[in-house]
């Protein structure tokens, strides 16, 4: 009878033994996962700690004087929004209207894979090298034929500036787009558009109507993402339009548009490239207050791409 | 048999290495309810697609063989026009993700009908001969993929019918429709074939027994045999496969 009062559903010996290890191995996954986390959480509070003092509304609205060791961010902060403009302005057209090519009207064959390793790979390529590309391409072999078919002389020459450097960052961007707006475009399902076919629409009216409207979400994470990239990478621009200094109205229109497309531009992820390693007895806050506007910066760009697509996501029509 | 609306002359596709129908030769006639049966993957979808040109869609897909519509070849007709004048309803039932008025005025619109009454006629017209109006009356605007599997099913038979098309295909149209509806639909198709001709391609050989005025008995990609349905469910079809199949002795 003492059995039989005994609950046969209590754990014996083995199974405690077993969630003992399993308990164990969760706590090992959890140090490892804080391994990841611990070191952006130092580095974001050194930076915001170190950057504290000089960072005020004035200093992202005063421009940079004494080599950047005064003054604020403006000049960097305006040059990087037009530079995202730019190369957004270049890459999400061709971008897009490639990736509806090669999703919706290429056949399954092997150009088309072709294409898609080769974007693939260009979107492994370092951002140096496509800066160096940028460096050959539109700044020496571009730049001269198009000043000499605009006829522009001496002074009025177009040099390396925003176009150029747009143009590299674009570059660098394009297998981001591509790819992001590929999987888009993939995730609508295939039922559909062979529904509107069967009613006779045209390819390109089910793409309009069907696949374009359902697919957006993902196109615009893609391309917030691309926007974070061409403000935080210094290698592309730097050979093709971003410069060390450049002075520019303090007020005025002028403050809010300092660069023609064919001048050379200060950007901020240059500006802090520079300020950290090029400069001697520039004062620690400097350099920690521009890495710190710039990670902000990126950080509400993301923010952003995440609200957007939980937004999004809600809206979802199947 | 009335004029003959559709023909399939010497028919053949393949999907690569793989032959689907082989050599196959029939007749539709006008306004005719012609009744398809047969095993899964014996090519009906295949013979479907192969009338309104979807087929080229499919990669590696080919076809020899001409099919006629009114004695004109469909290879010559511009294919998106072929595709209006065809209503195609699939087994799988596919809500477009848009609003229940917009999927079944979603074909006239895009045939440039834009007056909204007009519209409201053709989304009304249809949902009713399709046995949905009922439901939907009331929630027009409810999104069609949040419709139940046999509501989406009746949306997507509104849809092939909102451009008035002179053929209906229907394959399997009926599996996620419970009975009594399907009964109410089957009405309505013994209504709509005065203006129509259609092609039923159905599992439930009943539906075709009930339906159809001539049926074709298709397997792995041949007719084996065509004739009035009393025939093929007859006690002596001429094909003792025929007989087989349709008491359920087959395989």
């Amino acid at each position: 009878m003492e059995t039989a009062s005994k609950n046969p559903f209590a754990p014996g010996e083995f199974e405690r033994k077993k969630d003992q290890a399993l308990a164990h191995r969760k706590w090992v996954m959890f140090g490892f996962c804080m391994l990841l986390v611990l070191p952006l959480i130092a580095i974001l509070v050194d930076i915001f700690w170190k950057a504290a003092p000089v960072l005020s509304f004035d200093y992202l609205t005063e421009n940079p004087t004494n080599k950047g060791k005064e003054g604020g961010l403006w000049a960097p902060l305006i040059g990087t929004f037009y530079l995202v403009i730019g190369s957004l302005l270049v890459v999400t057209p061709v971008g897009i209207l490639a990736a509806i090519y090669m999703n919706e009207y290429a056949k399954d064959g092997w150009l088309n894979r072709t294409i898609g390793i080769a974007v693939t790979s260009l979107a492994g390529v370092p951002s140096i090298v496509h800066g160096l590309f940028g460096l050959g391409a539109f700044v020496l072999a571009m730049l001269p034929g198009f000043n000499a078919m605009l006829g522009l002389e001496g002074d009025e020459k177009w040099e390396a500036g925003l176009l150029t450097a747009s143009l590299t960052v674009a570059v660098m961007n394009l297998p981001v787009i591509i790819t992001s707006t590929r999987e888009a475009l993939g995730a609508v399902p295939q039922s559909f558009r062979e529904a509107c076919w069967n009613l006779g629409a045209t390819r390109f009216q089910t793409i309009r109507t069907i696949v374009l409207p359902n697919s957006l979400s993902g196109m615009l994470t893609g391309i917030i993402l691309v926007v974070s990239r061409a403000a935080g990478e210094t290698a592309p621009i730097l050979f093709t339009g971003a410069t060390f200094f450049k002075f520019i109205a303090d007020e005025g229109v002028e403050k809010w548009f300092p660069y023609g497309p064919g001048e050379p531009f200060m950007a901020m992820s240059m500006h802090l490239n520079i300020i950290s390693n090029q400069i001697s007895q520039m004062p620690e806050n400097m350099k920690f207050g521009c890495a710190a506007v710039l990670i902000a910066l990126i950080l509400i760009i993301n923010s952003f791409s995440i609200a957007l697509r939980v937004w999004l996501r809600g809206r979802k029509r199947w | 048999m009335t004029s003959p609306h559709i023909e399939f002359q010497n028919v053949s596709t393949r999907y690569g290495s793989k032959d689907i129908l082989k050599n196959v030769s029939f007749t539709v006639g006008r306004n005719e309810i012609f009744g398809i049966i047969g095993p899964a993957n014996s090519g009906k979808t295949t013979m479907l697609k192969s009338i309104n040109r979807t087929l080229e869609f499919i990669g590696g897909a080919t076809r020899t063989g001409t099919i006629t519509i009114n004695g004109e070849d469909t290879r010559q007709m511009d294919p998106n026009a072929l595709r209006r004048r065809i209503g195609m309803v699939f087994p799988l039932p596919v809500g477009l993700p848009m609003t229940v008025w917009e999927n079944v005025a979603y074909a006239p619109r895009r045939m440039g009908i834009n007056n909204k009454e007009e519209l409201n006629e053709i989304v009304e017209r249809c949902l009713r001969q399709s046995v949905l109006w009922d439901e939907v009356k009331d929630r027009l605007d409810l999104l069609g993929t949040r419709l139940s599997g046999g509501q989406q099913q009746r949306l997507t038979l509104a849809r092939a019918l909102s451009l008035s098309p002179e053929i209906l295909c229907l394959d399997e149209f009926s599996i996620a429709i419970d009975p009594v509806t399907t009964m109410r639909i089957e009405d309505v198709l013994k209504e709509l074939r005065k203006t129509m001709t259609i092609i039923l391609v159905t599992n439930l050989t009943q539906q075709a027994r009930r339906l159809a005025d001539r049926t074709m008995f298709f397997w792995r990609g041949e007719v084996i045999e065509l004739d009035k349905t009393d025939v093929i469910f007859s006690d002596k079809p001429a094909d003792k496969r025929t007989f087989d199949y349709v008491n359920g002795v087959f395989g």
